[in-house]
């Protein structure tokens, strides 16, 4: 009994302390951006000006009932998502509150976020939005397949849906499943440069086109709202893949470096390209993701 | 203790502090200025080691940069945007054309001052001002901010009938809504 209540202290800790590591990936990604573009850029702890800014500011703009709760969907979706995916593994406090079949969980929940952001921003009656929203159902059309196929290869494989099993499955065998399911890590990866939305795969937010869609209305405290669970959803994100993949961390100095290492993927692949289209970026993942997400269920069917 | 003056002063500060390091233009390219922003924004000059950075949309921007002449046409346009900006926000005239109708001081369809129909908190002066000028201004708008001085929105909202009744001097179609704060 007294179990749990350590893991509910840590998940609230978990909350906060993935506010802060995300909010400061996010600046480090501006700094790293700037200094490949030959700038000096922004100092790494700018993103916590701009959040503290935005909270400060006015919001009076009232366009309906679903125009305010949007944002609040966003938060839900990255808090419960953050709140059920295990931190740091072997620890009393931060194993938080997984449960089994937490995978198939997150399948779902990290997809709810984005449609009550979609209600929301069709409420303001924003052009701007409504593409922004077209465009992005579009695209997690075109990324959730290989992801999903990459999860159900690795439920397959070792029988299980619960992600501190597979943790547990990579300590007992001493490999990562990023070396003993190779194809799901490459579909899963892929799948990510479109789930983190940095360039070539911006063309929901897509600045100087869209003007910033379906936010576009939302300034002040929504944008705020938006800012920080975009910040945890990264966290949570980042921690599922290191847990997933690279044998989970049983410290906090190797989930950072773990963490930034994945980071860094999408990062660097966004400052050296150009935005796609809309269909060009879902033909993108209907190729070769697609292809590697197969080769991942085959994979898992045969050994 | 909420409405305790000294308590109310700190929180001033570290507001006033966040807002002075992180500006969000909207730059509202009316005039030939638009394009010394580039150059301000890019490799060369980066403005955004200050904290400033383009915004998308008015209901995200917290200064409303005017760059160059305005015609009576565009004059409807950016008295809208200013107004669907949320408080606080700032105005930058920038170029000669804003404070006194620079080369076009004769012209039948530009409006010679902009601080009768807007509220400005820093004039960029020069025709056209360089980026070192323009990161000069937004100095000069940081330290206005940090001092709690740039205060051209509410100078706005006590001088509404007066801003409205210059606007509407220009505008003879007025077929916008009429907003109360």
């Amino acid at each position: 009994m007294e179990s749990i209540w350590y893991k509910i202290l840590g998940a609230i800790i978990t909350v906060i302390v993935a506010f802060i590591v995300g909010l400061t990936y996010m600046g480090l990604s501006r700094k790293i951006t700037a200094r490949i573009q030959n700038r000096k850029g922004p100092p790494f702890y700018q993103n916590f000006i701009d959040a503290l800014k935005l909270a400060s500011k006015t919001s009076a703009i009232h366009h309906g009932f679903m125009q305010h709760i949007g944002p609040a969907f966003m938060m839900i979706t990255s808090i419960m998502s953050v709140l059920v995916v295990p931190v740091l593994t072997g620890d009393q406090w931060f194993s938080n509150l997984n449960f089994k079949g937490d995978l198939i969980f997150l399948l779902y929940i990290m997809v709810f976020g984005p449609l009550g952001m979609a209600l929301g921003a069709g409420q303001t009656g924003n052009p701007n939005s409504a593409i922004g929203v077209t465009r992005g159902l579009s695209q997690m059309v075109g990324f959730e397949i290989p992801w999903v196929m990459a999860l159900v290869a690795l439920m397959m494989q070792y029988k299980t849906a619960s992600i501190v099993d597979l943790i547990n499955i990579q300590q007992e065998q001493g490999v990562w499943l990023m070396f003993s399911s190779p194809f799901a890590f490459i579909a899963a990866v892929l799948a990510m440069l479109g789930m983190f939305r940095y360039s070539p795969f911006d063309i929901v937010g897509a600045p100087t086109e869209l003007a910033s869609g379906p936010v576009s209305e939302n300034g002040g405290k929504y944008l705020f709202t938006l800012m920080s669970s975009n910040s945890i959803f990264a966290f949570a994100k980042l921690t599922l893949y290191v847990d997933l993949f690279l044998g989970g961390a049983s410290n906090i100095v190797e989930l950072l470096i773990k963490t930034f290492a994945i980071y860094l993927i999408p990062m660097l692949y966004g400052t050296v390209s150009p935005r796609y289209r809309t269909e060009q970026a879902i033909k993108y993942f209907w190729g070769w993701p697609l292809f590697f997400g197969f080769l991942a269920l085959l994979y898992a069917a045969i050994f | 203790m909420i409405n305790d003056k000294n308590s109310q002063k700190i929180v001033d500060i570290i507001q006033n502090w966040s807002r002075k390091h992180s500006i969000w233009v909207l730059a509202y390219g009316t005039g030939c200025g638009a394009i010394e922003i580039p150059p301000t924004m890019t490799s060369r000059y980066d403005a955004e080691r200050l904290g400033v950075r383009g915004a998308a949309t008015p209901r995200q921007a917290d200064v409303l940069l005017i760059t160059g002449y305005l015609t009576t046409k565009t004059l409807k346009r950016v008295i809208r945007v200013y107004e669907q900006m949320q408080d606080p926000k700032y105005v930058i005239g920038f170029g000669s054309c804003t404070i006194n109708g620079g080369m076009y001081y004769d012209s039948y369809n530009t409006i010679k001052v902009l601080d009768k129909y807007l509220p400005v908190d820093v004039y960029i002066n020069g025709c056209m001002p360089r980026p070192e000028a323009v990161l000069a201004g937004f100095g000069k708008l940081q330290q206005l901010i940090a001092e709690g001085k740039a205060n051209g929105a509410t100078k706005y909202k006590e001088n509404l009938e007066w801003y409205r009744g210059n606007q509407k001097k220009i505008i003879p179609n007025w077929v916008m809504p009429e907003y109360n704060w």
